[in-house]
C-alpha cells in the first residue's frame, strides 16, 4: 500500500476527533422526560432535568444497550464495570452545576473503524466510548423579543449522549471527513442513533497539531469545536492547518487553544486559551451505582448486531456481483440496502441470471429512486414506494408490457402515493404498444416525413435510425417497445 | 394531648376520644405557645386542618386506616412537599416553592398523616446545633439558653416540647441522633438506602438518610414502616422488603450481645457525667438479659476526619445547583459571572461556604488522591472494623454525644470544635449502618442519649433493644420544665 | 501543620463561584488550615491495598425502562424562575466566552 499523499508538504498533520451523538431513545438518560426536537422551550423537562433540590438520576436501560451496540460495532472492549462521574462546572445550561459523564472507568475502550480514502484502506483507532448527559441550550443573543441577556432552554438537558473519541490516527482533513462519514453510517446501521446533523444529533470536535515529518513527539494541538457538517469539519481543519503551518514557519510556537472557524473568511481564530482551564473535579457520582454488565448479555448483543456497512457492501459485491460504485450507493443507509434486497427478492425468478436481475434492480434504484430521494431530500422510508412495487415495475418493463420511458416517471408517483404499478399503468393507459400494424403505420409516417434521413439510414448511418426511432416513439406516445420499433423501422426503411 | 405518643393518639382517635381536627388544632396552638423555641420555620394551619378533616371523614366512613392516619407530624425544612416552600433554612432558597412531591412526604400522606409544618435546621443540614439557620436558632426545650443539637434541631424540639408526637429529620453525620440526644427524644437513622432520598435536599449523597424522631422507639418503628421501602426514583434505594418493625418489639433483650467499643468509652473523650449515664444504661440492659462485650473499632479515631472530607466534597458538588438561574434567590448583577458570585455569596451562610470551600479543595486537581480518595479508603477500613465486630455482638453501644446541650454561641466560633460533636455518630453514616439514640438519663438536668448501632438492615434489633429499655425506664416520659 | 496560600483559597473560591472579602479570605484560610491539619492524621494510615468505598451497601445497578413519561408542566418549570421570557429562563449575558 503506498503511503498517503501528505496533507501538507512540510509538516505531518495529526488529527483526533471527538464525536457526541444523541442516542435513539424515547426518554432521557436519567429522567423519563421525552427526547424530542423542535418543541417550545422548557416543554420537555422533568424535575430531574431541572436540577431541583432533592431530585435524583435513574439510568435508562436502552441507553446502555445502545452504548454497548456502538462499542461492539467499533470493535471496542466493553467493560463489565464502568462508573458515572460528575464533571463540575458552572454554566446556565447545566442545571445541576455538574454533568453526569464517565471519566476514569468508561463504558468501552480500544476499538477501531476502517475507512477508505482514495482507494486506500485506513484503520482509525477508537480510544474510548462513554455515556453522558447533554446540556440544555443557551442562546446568547442581544435582543430576543427585546430582552437583553441569554435565554436558557432545558429541553435538551439530560438527552443521552455517547462520546466517541478517536486516536489521533487521522492525517488529513479528507481522512477526518471519511472517518466521520463512516462512523455516522455505522451508528445509523447499528440503530444507535439517527445521527441527523441538522437536529444536532451528531456533533464533532476536532483536535489538530502539526509536526515535522518523521518526528515522533506530537506538536501542540488546538481544538475546533461544534463543527456542524462534514464539509465544515474539513474546511475548518484546512484553515487551521494553514494557520498553524504559518506560525511554525515563522519560527513561533503554536499555543494550546480552542479555535473558532469563520466559514465566510475561511480562517480560524483563537476563541479561548487553555490557561484558565476549569478544574472539573471529577469524582464518582454518589447518586448512581457502578454500571455492572453481564458478559453473557454483551455477547448476546454482539451476536444480535445487524450486518454493518462494510460487511453488507462486501456481501452485495459477492452475492449480487455488483461493482463498488453500486454497492457503495446502495448501502448508504440500512433502510436503502434493505429496500434493495427486498426488491430483488420480489423479482420473478428467471432461470440462470440472478446477477442480472440484481443489476437491473440496482440500475433502477441508482438511476431513478436515488434521484427522486435526492430531489425530495428524504429517506427511502419516508416515501410510499414499496420494494415489491419497484420490483413489479422493473418486471413489467422487462416483459415488454410497458416501455422504460413510460415507466420511469411512475417511480416518483409511486413514492408519493404508493400503490400497485400494474394498476397505475392501466389507469394511465401506458401499456406498451406491441401491435405490429400500429408500429408499422407509425414507422411509415416517420419515414415519409423524413425521406432524407431514411436515405441516410439506407446508406449505412446508424444514428439516422435513432432519430427515426424518436419520431416513432413520439407518434406512439412513447408506448411502443423500442426493440420492436427498431426492428420494424429497419425493415420498413430497407423495404423502400 | 401534649407529650402523648403516636400510639396514644391513635388509640384516642380509634376510641373516638379525639378527632384528627382536634389534634391538629392542639398541635398548631401549642406551636404558637412555644414559638419562642424557634422549632418551626413554617406552619400550615389551613392545609393541616383540611388534611385532618379528610382523615376524620375516612374514619367516619369506616375505611381501614394506617396507624398514622390523623396524627399530626412535622417535617424538616429540607424535605420536599409539593406546593410548599422548601428553604433548608437558607436565604438562597427564598421564594422557592416545590413543584413536585418528595417520596417521604408522599408516603406520610398516603398513610394519612397530617403535616403541621416545617421545622428549623442548620442551613442545608450543615451543623450540629441548629445555630446555622438563616431563620435564627432553635432553642432547647430543656433550657432555652442552650442548643437542641443539629442539624434536625427543630424536629427534635418540636417533639421534646410536645408540639407533635413525631417528626422527620435527616442524618448525614448524626443530624437526627445528636439533636434527639440533646433534646431527650428518640431519633433513628435507618440503614443507608432504607428510606428514599428522592425529595431530600442533598447534602452528602452517600451519607444522607431520612428518619423519624419521636418520644418512643415504638413510635419510631411506626413512622419508619410508613416511609421505608424501595423507590424506583432513587438509584441508591434498597429493594429489600420492609419488615413490620412494630411486630419486632417483643420487649426482650434476652441474650442480646452489646458491644462496647473501647475507643468510645475513653475517659477523656466525653463528659464523665454522660459516660456515667451510658454505663448505667448498659447495666440496665444487662439486668434485662443482655450481655455486654468489649470490642474495638480501631479506625473510629479517624472517623470525623474521614467524614468531613467525604461530606464536604459531595456537598460542594450538590450545592452547585444553587446559582440563581432557575429558582431561589438571585442577586442583581450585570454579568453572568457576577450573578453567580453574588447570588451564592449572599445566599449561603458562613458554615455552608466553609464546607463548600473545603469540599472544592478536597476534590481539586492535585488533592483528590491525597484527600478524597484517601478518605474513601479509610471508609473501607471503618467498614471492616464493624464487620469484624458483628462476629462478637449484635448491637454496638456508645454515648450519642460527648456532652449535654451546650450554650448558644458557645461553640459556633470554632468550627473544628463543633465538628467534634459528631465523634460518635459519623461512623454509622460512613459504614451505612442503622443507629438510634434513646434517652438514658440526665446530667446536670440536661438529657443524655444512648446510641445503639446495628447491622445493615437490622433496624429491628435496634428498635427492640431501645423499646425494651424504654419499658424499663422512664427517661422518655420526663417533660421539660421550661415548656410545661 | 497544613499550610494553604491565600491565593489558593482565592482560586478555590473562584471555582466554587463564591466571592470572599479580604477578611473572609483571611478567616477561611486559617479555618481551612486547622481542618486540614486535623485530617492530616489520615495520611499515616496504610491504605495501599485498600479499595475505596464509594457505596457503603453493595447493590445491583438499577435501570429504568426507556419509556417517555411525565414532564413538569412548562408553567411549573418556570414558576420559580427569578427572570423569564415566555418559556425561557433569562440570565445576564456572559461577558466573554471564558467568564461564566
Amino acid at each position: 500500500m503506498s503511503p498517503a499523499p501528505a496533507a501538507h508538504p512540510d509538516y505531518e498533520v495529526v488529527i483526533g476527533l471527538e464525536v457526541h451523538v444523541h442516542l435513539a431513545t424515547e426518554s432521557k438518560l436519567f429522567s423519563p422526560a421525552p427526547v424530542r426536537y423542535g418543541d417550545a422551550p422548557n416543554h420537555d423537562v422533568h424535575p430531574v432535568d431541572l436540577g431541583l433540590p432533592g431530585v435524583l438520576p435513574v439510568l435508562n436501560a436502552r441507553a446502555v444497550d445502545l452504548g454497548i451496540r456502538a462499542a461492539l460495532a467499533t470493535h471496542c472492549k466493553v467493560h463489565p464495570r464502568s462508573i458515572f462521574a460528575r464533571k463540575n462546572y458552572f454554566y446556565p445550561d447545566l442545571p445541576k452545576g455538574y454533568q453526569i459523564s464517565q471519566y476514569e472507568e468508561p463504558l468501552a475502550t480500544g476499538g477501531w473503524l476502517e475507512i477508505e480514502v482514495d482507494g486506500r484502506a485506513i484503520r482509525v483507532g477508537v480510544t474510548r466510548i462513554h455515556l453522558e448527559e447533554d446540556a440544555g441550550k443557551s442562546i446568547h443573543e442581544d435582543a430576543i423579543a427585546g430582552r437583553e441577556g441569554s435565554h436558557v432552554d432545558l429541553n435538551r438537558a439530560g438527552v443521552p449522549l455517547l462520546e466517541i473519541v478517536s486516536e489521533p490516527d487521522l492525517r488529513s482533513p479528507e481522512e477526518a471527513g471519511a472517518y466521520l462519514r463512516a462512523l455516522r453510517q455505522t451508528l445509523r446501521y447499528a440503530g444507535v442513533s439517527d445521527a441527523d446533523l441538522e437536529k444536532g444529533q451528531f456533533r464533532c470536535d476536532a483536535n489538530v497539531s502539526l509536526r515535522r515529518h518523521g518526528a515522533s513527539a506530537l506538536g501542540t494541538r488546538t481544538e475546533l469545536k461544534n463543527l456542524n457538517s462534514f464539509r465544515f469539519v474539513e474546511d475548518a481543519l484546512r484553515a487551521e492547518i494553514r494557520r498553524q503551518a504559518a506560525v511554525l514557519d515563522a519560527g513561533d510556537s503554536v499555543q494550546q487553544a480552542t479555535m473558532h472557524y469563520d466559514s465566510e473568511r475561511g480562517t480560524t481564530r483563537v476563541m479561548r486559551t487553555k490557561e484558565n482551564a476549569d478544574d472539573y473535579r471529577y469524582f464518582p457520582d454518589p447518586d448512581l451505582i457502578p454500571l455492572a454488565l453481564d458478559p453473557a448479555a454483551v455477547e448476546a448483543a454482539r451476536r444480535a448486531l445487524p450486518e454493518l456497512p462494510d460487511a453488507r457492501r462486501a456481501r452485495f459485491a459477492r452475492e449480487y456481483g455488483l461493482p463498488a460504485y453500486d454497492t457503495s450507493l446502495l448501502t448508504e443507509s440500512r433502510a436503502l440496502a434493505d429496500f434493495f434486497e427486498a426488491a430483488v427478492r420480489s423479482m420473478p425468478a428467471r432461470s440462470g441470471e440472478p446477477g442480472a436481475t440484481a443489476k437491473r434492480v440496482a440500475n433502477w434504484m441508482l438511476r431513478d429512486v436515488l434521484a427522486q430521494l435526492k430531489e425530495g431530500d428524504r429517506e427511502i422510508d419516508a416515501t410510499r414506494l414499496a420494494p415489491e412495487a419497484l420490483a413489479k415495475l422493473v418486471a413489467l418493463v422487462e416483459e415488454g408490457r410497458v416501455t422504460a420511458a413510460s415507466a420511469r416517471p411512475l417511480v416518483a408517483e409511486l413514492m408519493e402515493r404508493g400503490g400497485d404499478p400494474e394498476a397505475l399503468v392501466r389507469e394511465r393507459g401506458l401499456e406498451a404498444v406491441s401491435d405490429a400494424s400500429e408500429i408499422e403505420r407509425a414507422a411509415d409516417e416517420a419515414i415519409a416525413a423524413h425521406p432524407d434521413v431514411a436515405a441516410q439510414v439506407r446508406a449505412g448511418e446508424a444514428k439516422g435510425l435513432n432519430f427515426l426511432m424518436g419520431q416513432v416513439m413520439k407518434r406512439t406516445g412513447g408506448k411502443a417497445d423500442p426493440k420492436r420499433v427498431r426492428e420494424i423501422l429497419a425493415r420498413r426503411v430497407a423495404a423502400r | 394531648m401534649p407529650f402523648e405518643t403516636v400510639l396514644e393518639l391513635r388509640d384516642a382517635l380509634d376510641g373516638g376520644r379525639a378527632s384528627a381536627a382536634e389534634l391538629a388544632g392542639r398541635a398548631l396552638a401549642r406551636a404558637a405557645e412555644t414559638a419562642d423555641l424557634g422549632a418551626f420555620v413554617r406552619l400550615r394551619p389551613e392545609d393541616a386542618l383540611r388534611e385532618a378533616a379528610e382523615s376524620d371523614a375516612r374514619r367516619a366512613r369506616g375505611e381501614r386506616l394506617s396507624a398514622l392516619d390523623g396524627v399530626p407530624i412535622a417535617i424538616k425544612d429540607n424535605l420536599i412537599q409539593e406546593g410548599e416552600p422548601c428553604g433548608c433554612a437558607s436565604r438562597i432558597l427564598e421564594g422557592f416553592v416545590a413543584p413536585y412531591q418528595g417520596t417521604q412526604v408522599a408516603r406520610l400522606r398516603a398513610a394519612g398523616a397530617v403535616i403541621v409544618g416545617r421545622t428549623n435546621m442548620d442551613e442545608f443540614a450543615m451543623g450540629s446545633s441548629t445555630e446555622n439557620s438563616a431563620r435564627g436558632p432553635t432553642r432547647n426545650p430543656w433550657d432555652r439558653e442552650r442548643v437542641p443539637g443539629g442539624s434536625s434541631g427543630g424536629s427534635a424540639a418540636a417533639v421534646a416540647a410536645g408540639i407533635v408526637p413525631a417528626a422527620l429529620g435527616s442524618d448525614t453525620g448524626g443530624s437526627i441522633r445528636l439533636p434527639a440526644s440533646l433534646s431527650g427524644v428518640v431519633g433513628l437513622k435507618p440503614t443507608y438506602g432504607r428510606v428514599s432520598r428522592y425529595g431530600l435536599v442533598a447534602f452528602a449523597s452517600s451519607l444522607d438518610q431520612v428518619g423519624p424522631l419521636a418520644r418512643t422507639a415504638a413510635d419510631c418503628a411506626l413512622v419508619l414502616e410508613a416511609i421505608a421501602g424501595h423507590d424506583p426514583a432513587d438509584s441508591t434505594s434498597l429493594r429489600d422488603p420492609v419488615p413490620h418493625y412494630t411486630e419486632a418489639l417483643s420487649g426482650s433483650v434476652e441474650g442480646l450481645r452489646i458491644g462496647l467499643p473501647r475507643e468510645f468509652f475513653e475517659e477523656r473523650g466525653a463528659d464523665p457525667a454522660v459516660l456515667a449515664c451510658v454505663r448505667e444504661a448498659v447495666a440496665e440492659l444487662e439486668r434485662a438479659g443482655a450481655r455486654a462485650v468489649e470490642i474495638s473499632l480501631p479506625h473510629t479515631r479517624h472517623a470525623v476526619a474521614t467524614y468531613y472530607l467525604i461530606a464536604t466534597a459531595e456537598a460542594s458538588s450538590n450545592l452547585a445547583r444553587y446559582d440563581g438561574v432557575r429558582y431561589g434567590r438571585r442577586a442583581a448583577a450585570s454579568s453572568l459571572g457576577e450573578m453567580y458570585r453574588r447570588t451564592r455569596s449572599e445566599g449561603f451562610g458562613p458554615e455552608v461556604k466553609r464546607r463548600i470551600l473545603l469540599g472544592t479543595y478536597v476534590l481539586s486537581a492535585g488533592y483528590y488522591d491525597a484527600y478524597y480518595r484517601k478518605a474513601m479508603k479509610v471508609r473501607t477500613l471503618l467498614r471492616r472494623d464493624f464487620e469484624a465486630a458483628w462476629d462478637r455482638c449484635d448491637a454496638i453501644v456508645s454515648p450519642t454525644s460527648p456532652e449535654v446541650a451546650f450554650r448558644l454561641g458557645e461553640k459556633s466560633k470554632d468550627p473544628l470544635r463543633m465538628y467534634l460533636s459528631d465523634i460518635y455518630t459519623v461512623s454509622a453514616n460512613l459504614a451505612g449502618l442503622p443507629a438510634v439514640s434513646v434517652p438514658c438519663g440526665f446530667a446536670r438536668a440536661l438529657p443524655v442519649g444512648l446510641q445503639l448501632i446495628g447491622r445493615a438492615l437490622d433496624e429491628e434489633t435496634l428498635l427492640r433493644a431501645a423499646d425494651a429499655y424504654q419499658r424499663r425506664t422512664a427517661w422518655h416520659a420526663a417533660r421539660p420544665e421550661a415548656v410545661r | 501543620m497544613a499550610r494553604i496560600e491565600r491565593s489558593e483559597v482565592e482560586r478555590i473560591a473562584d471555582l466554587a463561584r463564591l466571592e470572599l472579602s479580604r477578611d473572609e479570605v483571611e478567616r477561611m484560610t486559617s479555618e481551612l488550615e486547622a481542618i486540614l491539619t486535623y485530617v492530616e492524621s489520615l495520611r499515616a494510615l496504610d491504605t495501599d491495598d485498600v479499595e475505596p468505598t464509594y457505596h457503603a451497601i453493595p447493590m445491583a445497578t438499577p435501570l429504568r425502562d426507556d419509556q417517555a413519561g411525565a414532564v413538569l408542566a412548562p408553567e411549573r418549570v418556570l414558576a420559580n424562575a427569578p427572570d423569564r421570557d415566555g418559556f425561557a429562563f433569562v440570565v445576564p449575558k456572559v461577558l466573554d466566552e471564558d467568564e461564566a
